[in-house]
């Protein structure tokens, strides 16, 4: 009898840790971003950011995106589904958040195509090629180059762009920016100053819902 | 104690070591069990293809090595160690691949996130395929030494 309400004990043991560090963690976890919010508030949307969509919509989602990122790569089209479905309501502002090796010269080849007016169709290629260049044992960003080879680029000029201080210092910004938000992972996303706090494609369409059903309230 | 007992289960100092050598096994199968749901369910990162493997054989211990405990059976052990073998070479393979020694083209990762990730870290540093792989050990290991006890 002693060993079974040993072990009844143990299991007993282990499943309250689990529950309290969970509980503990949490809620450690969102006070931190709260926080990290609350003082940081500009850090959320800079002048320098790309937006996708009405620049002059109510609802803003601001998403800290990785182009090596598989998980960025999967939202793409949702995101880009929620901007194109709400009528002129919702926009998106594209921060960055190179966590991966690599990602920064991604950035700064997507940057300078922006230059040229080209940010988007550079984006959809970059995204659709993902899995060529940016394998995370061995990405290979210089890639993206022949792969927006047919996008009309003056390549020349946008190879000199991307390693001009200008774009090195967009990026910069967007880093710092990320570490005061306590943003560790991709994507990011934060609705009108609201982040995502339970990951999900659901969860950012009910998230963004919210906010424009705020709107429509007097 | 009732008459029911299991042909394995006798008295004796002997055999109360070899349910210790047992319940430690459990415990780090328990352990181990509650830290890969800790790391997936509350901190949300998502288990790569090897990691479910060896959750595959992990989970299933804790299971097993707890009902092999709570009626003192040392037959849990041969139902025990081929999942331990098994998400013991699971573990040595991620570790490979974690460390750059095997190429992660070799591993079908699709859809979620890559094994051979750096985000793979507890508290920084610490590699989660480590974890599983000392984890594994230890259950192999006492196993091990439980199975020797129950032969001589």
């Amino acid at each position: 009898m002693n060993k079974k309400w040993v072990v009844l004990s143990t299991v007993a043991a282990v499943v309250v840790v689990f529950i309290a560090a969970g509980v503990i963690f949490k809620d450690g976890f969102r006070q931190e971003v709260t926080q990290a919010l609350q003082t940081n508030s500009d850090a959320l949307v800079r002048a320098h950011a790309p937006i996708f969509g009405n620049p002059a919509a109510k609802v803003t989602i601001v998403e800290f995106f990785d182009p090596s990122c598989e998980t960025c790569r999967a939202f793409y089209p949702v995101v880009k589904g929620i901007v194109n479905a709400s009528f002129g309501q919702v926009r998106l502002v594209v921060r960055y958040a190179p966590l991966h090796k690599g990602s920064d010269k991604a950035v700064k080849i997507l940057e300078a195509a922006r230059l040229q007016g080209k940010y988007w169709e550079a984006l959809e290629k970059t995204m659709a090629f993902q899995p060529q260049w940016a394998g995370h044992d061995n990405p290979q960003p210089e890639l993206i180059w022949k792969l927006i080879a047919d996008i009309g680029l003056d390549v020349a000029k946008a190879k000199s762009d991307a390693n001009s201080p200008a774009i090195d210092q967009l990026l910069r910004q967007d880093v710092a920016d990320m570490g005061a938000l306590k943003v560790d992972r991709t994507p990011g996303f934060f609705v009108n100053g609201t982040p995502l706090r339970d990951f999900g494609e659901a969860q950012l369409k009910a998230l963004v819902d919210q906010e424009i059903k705020k709107l429509k309230a007097p | 104690m009732p008459t029911e007992h299991p042909p394995d289960q006798l008295g004796g100092h002997r055999v109360q070591r070899l349910w210790a050598l047992l319940f430690l096994a459990w415990l780090v199968a328990l352990l181990a069990t509650a830290g890969a749901l800790f790391l997936g369910e509350v901190m949300g990162m998502t288990p790569c293809v090897l990691c479910w493997y060896q959750r595959i054989g992990m989970f299933p211990l804790a299971v097993i090595l707890g009902v092999g405990v709570f009626w003192a059976d040392a037959r849990c052990i041969r139902y025990a160690l081929p999942l331990a073998w098994a998400g013991w070479g699971v573990a040595v393979y991620h570790c490979l691949i974690f460390w750059g020694l095997v190429a992660e083209g070799l591993v079908p990762c699709g859809k979620g996130s890559s094994c051979a990730d750096a985000d793979l870290q507890v508290a920084g540093f610490v590699p989660i395929p480590l974890l599983s792989l000392i984890a594994f050990t230890g259950i192999v290991a006492l196993l091990w030494f439980a199975e020797r006890r129950t032969k001589t």
